[in-house]
């Protein structure tokens, strides 16, 4: 017998992550399985502009509405995935991707985490080295570091 | 000397950047249109269907595109200023009248003044999404050429008017008279 705080606790935590189950659109946009699984993933990857952290899926948002139908249409005009999220980069610019791609002016950023790493290191090997020098020096006692 | 030096400087570049980011609108998002050719489109007339709005035949001049609803309360608040800047006819303000009830528009052109040489009625909001489009009001300037020059989105003020828009329709205007 569970404590009746407990399952209140317990339907409270449920609830609280049922929301991801209920999807926005009331039903689905494709019969064919395939379709919509490709329709519900480029919803994911797509922002939605006036909410802007949340995907184009989590949103009722007129503009999201809109463009999910636009997604919609171009799926089932037989274009491709990239197709459509190029269509989106021409008009939103890669602020509409969730993924963003690496460009020219954003290379710094991709490259910062080995970069850093990098630096970092170098640095490392330095202290080491470093360290080794100063303990090679011991043996010789006390009186080395005073002449 | 150089072992606070560079951590300092690293902390100074650091906080450059934070405090850059800190004055910075993140609901800005800047426009891929900017320097390429506006999107076309062909819409029925928000007062006569029957009469077509096309891109086309704005070609030849500058001209600016103002996206509005009446569902939107930044384009009840620029309304007065897009009549100003109309009553000073430089350049023909073409409305796109975007996901909004027809009757309900035509009554706030009619209530309001109507500071536009025609109303593109985007029902469908696909117009828009050419555009694109995510926050009313947004307005965009138009090259002689049909190249988007710029974009602003928020309420127009006689501000941003006079300091962004006029220099770049006086420069097109003297880019396209030179040309020809």
């Amino acid at each position: 017998m569970i404590p009746k705080l407990v399952r209140t606790c317990l339907l409270a935590v449920l609830l609280a992550f049922a929301g991801g189950a209920i999807a926005i659109d009331s039903e689905d946009a494709f019969d064919d399985p395939v379709l919509q699984e490709r329709y519900e993933n480029i919803n994911r990857e797509l922002r939605c502009l006036v909410c802007q952290n949340q995907t184009i899926a989590d949103s009722n948002a007129t503009l999201a509405q809109d463009l999910r139908r636009e997604v919609r249409d171009m799926i089932a005009a037989g274009q491709t995935d990239a197709q459509i999220r190029e269509f989106m980069i021409e008009r939103y610019g890669d602020f509409v991707l969730y993924r963003p791609r690496m460009t020219a002016g954003n290379f710094l950023l991709w490259a910062a985490p080995v970069l850093l790493l990098v630096i970092g290191a170098l640095v490392l090997v330095r202290v080491v080295r470093r360290r080794a020098q100063e303990t090679d020096l011991e043996p010789d006692g006390p009186e080395a570091g005073q002449s | 000397m150089l072992k606070f030096i560079v951590p300092f400087g690293l902390f100074a570049l650091l906080a450059v950047f934070l405090m850059v980011g800190l004055f910075r609108d993140p609901s800005y998002v800047p426009s891929p249109l900017i320097g390429k050719p506006a999107p076309e489109f062909a819409l029925p007339s928000l007062q006569d269907a029957a009469y077509p709005v096309s891109s086309k035949e704005l070609l030849g001049q500058p001209w600016v595109l103002n996206v509005w609803g009446t569902w939107c309360g930044g384009c009840r608040q620029e309304h007065d200023t897009l009549l100003a800047i109309a009553r000073a006819r430089t350049v023909p303000i073409v409305g796109l009248n975007w996901k909004d009830d027809n009757a309900l528009a035509q009554q706030w052109l009619r209530e309001l003044g109507n500071p536009y040489a025609v109303v593109a009625e985007d029902r469908e909001g696909r117009v828009a999404i050419d555009w694109g489009v995510y926050g009313a009001p947004e307005t965009f300037l138009i090259g002689p050429d049909g190249v988007v020059l710029f974009k602003h989105i928020a309420p127009m003020t006689m501000e941003v008017w006079n300091t962004e828009f006029l220099p770049r329709i006086e420069a097109a205007r003297a880019a396209a008279g030179s040309k020809s």
